[in-house]
């Protein structure tokens, strides 16, 4: 191993939410605790046993309440206990977790709570997205007015067929349909059904494109000792990494961005994966937008640039057509988007998978999985490898 | 007031975040110039490319953008999107065009609106003009330019977009 912390760490708890357009019955304080107590439930641990929480969401604007993990102690029971909040755009949910893993690689804390969530039924993400800078003008057009050029040039460089997005757009539809807690599902969607569905940031159309969702998702993560007594097998921590570049720069290259390339060579590093596509039985990876599983296949290192798509067409990535290397088993941020929860939720998922219990949408026998996230202007990423095994 | 009502189970209250812009010395540089309908952009001492709008340092180099450049407006459609999303408020009406827009001696791109075209036949490579706001209406923004309008000349090769302005210089 040649990851530099001095303890090694393990995920022996992973609690969800079910995720849907809008949570009416709790309040943001509700909804993390749900996540929270199923987490620790999961690691069959209480509050009592938690030395410190770390929590992550999305701008705080997404909802309108400033510094929300300030009034969140109460609810995640660490009154008095150290808490730390991270801000890193949409991949929050992936640099959460790995902050709370440091925190235990290196030996400070034994058992670290951490969650993540968003409560996008409680405000408007286009609009929080959207404040006015007098440099630029203001065009109001999200997430996907600001992707969906590049997945344009994507398409021009790569000469991908028209309806590897589509096909994207099924696959992951038809994973989430078999994980009860996704938010979408739609077991009878076809190919015909999403391209015809609305083109809303071309050449984004709608079902190319992940819901608004309330949810929130938690981990408990601990030493090497602790996690040898937990009820429910590990899923040791094997290698993390986290990097980021400037949005803007003359000659940045938006399409395969260096910092997630630097990143996942970082993180296959200390992993010793030499060949991701081989090595890994699955991955949980960030794709809010259909294309952007291509563009990531090529980015991560699973294919040669401009041939993601043909892992995608080929089915190589479908868990329903037998593939190699299934991507985004739980359906991914395609049917589930509590934006601040979902970089968390790829890795926790990667985690389900390695401990053998992600139910419906479990890759049999899977020892090796990937989480990813990515976010703002793609700038910045956060993945870590999980294992069945410590080494 | 009726005696049967529905429960109430939520309220919309609208944030209004008001502030006070302060933009730094090279963006102020840009928006004084803007304000007279000039675009400016500015020069990295390192690596020599280009920025509009400049933000005052060349994030791949770390060093300050100095010397300002005055840009014709002309412009090149590096990439686009056509917006038919209806977001709830928005003054401009679906579908429009926002295009990453590369002016002719800069070497990033901008993102502005498109119009007085086809959308369907906005294409990559497809040259543009800045259509300005009358002269009163001028302000301290970059939208003093209302939109982009197609420019009848050739394409440009789309390897070249961006890089016209530094081919010339190593030149």
């Amino acid at each position: 191993m040649t990851s530099n912390s001095a303890v090694l760490a393990a995920v022996v708890g992973i609690g969800q939410t079910k995720y849907q357009t809008k949570r009416g019955d709790v309040s943001i304080a509700g909804l993390v605790r749900e996540a929270a107590v199923n987490a620790l439930q999961d690691a069959d641990l209480t509050f009592d046993d938690i030395d410190a929480v770390v929590i992550g969401k999305a701008p705080d604007m997404f909802e309108g309440v400033v510094m929300p993990e300030c009034y969140l102690t109460d609810a995640l029971g660490c009154n008095g206990k150290p808490m730390f909040r991270v801000h890193t755009a949409g991949s929050v949910g992936g640099s959460t977790a790995l902050v709370a893993a440091s925190h235990v690689q290196s030996g400070t804390f034994k058992r670290v709570l951490t969650v993540t969530y968003e409560k996008q039924s409680e405000s408007n993400a286009m609009w929080a997205l959207s404040s006015p800078q007098p440099f630029s003008v203001h065009l109001n057009a999200g997430a996907g007015g600001y992707f969906a050029p590049i997945i344009r040039e994507y398409m021009r460089r790569s000469n991908a067929p028209y309806d590897a997005g589509i096909k994207v757009a099924v696959k992951d539809r038809l994973h989430g349909a078999r994980n009860p807690l996704a938010h979408l599902h739609l077991p009878d969607i076809t190919m015909k059904e999403v391209e015809e569905s609305m083109m809303l940031w071309d050449p984004i159309r709608f079902l190319e494109a992940c819901p608004s969702s309330d949810g929130a998702c938690a981990m408990v993560i601990v030493s090497e000792d602790v996690a040898e007594d937990a009820p429910k097998p590990p899923a040791w921590i094997r290698g993390c990494a986290m990097r980021s570049e400037p949005t803007m720069y003359a000659g940045r290259e938006e399409v395969s961005p260096q910092a997630g390339r630097d990143c996942a060579a970082d993180v296959y590093k200390q992993a010793g994966v030499t060949d991701p596509r081989k090595d890994f039985d699955c991955a949980e990876v960030y794709v809010p937008f259909s294309w952007y599983e291509p563009m990531w296949l090529e980015n991560l290192g699973f294919a040669p640039e401009g041939e993601g798509w043909k892992l995608t067409m080929e089915g190589a990535t479908s868990l329903d057509e037998g593939g190699d290397i299934p991507w985004n088993c739980s359906g991914g941020v395609l049917s589930s988007n509590p934006i601040g929860a979902s970089g968390m939720i790829r890795f926790a998922e990667a985690a389900r998978q390695v401990r053998g219990d992600a139910g419906g949408h479990q890759v049999d026998g899977a020892k090796l999985a990937l989480g990813h996230a990515y976010g703002g202007g793609a700038q910045f990423f956060s993945m870590w490898v999980v294992g069945a095994e410590k080494a | 007031m009726s005696e049967q009502q529905d429960m109430i189970t939520d309220i919309k209250t609208p944030v209004y975040l008001q502030y006070n812009f302060t933009a730094g010395k090279s963006p102020a540089r840009f928006l004084s110039q803007i304000k007279q309908g000039i675009l400016t952009g500015q020069r990295c001492p390192s690596c020599q490319n280009v920025y509009c709008p400049p933000r005052g340092s060349c994030a791949a180099c770390g060093v300050a953008t100095e010397e300002e450049v005055v840009l014709s407006g002309k412009a090149t459609v590096q990439s686009f999107t056509i917006v038919a999303i209806p977001i709830p408020g928005n003054p401009i009406k679906p579908p429009f065009v926002i295009a990453n827009l590369v002016a002719d001696g800069a070497n990033i791109s901008f993102i502005h609106l498109m119009s007085d075209c086809v959308n369907e036949e906005v294409h990559m490579g497809q040259r543009v003009e800045p259509v300005w706001k009358p002269q009163e209406e001028w302000g301290y923004a970059m939208d003093n330019i209302k939109y982009f309008k197609p420019l009848d000349e050739p394409d440009m090769t789309i390897e070249d977009i961006g890089k016209l302005a530094l081919n010339a210089e190593k030149v």
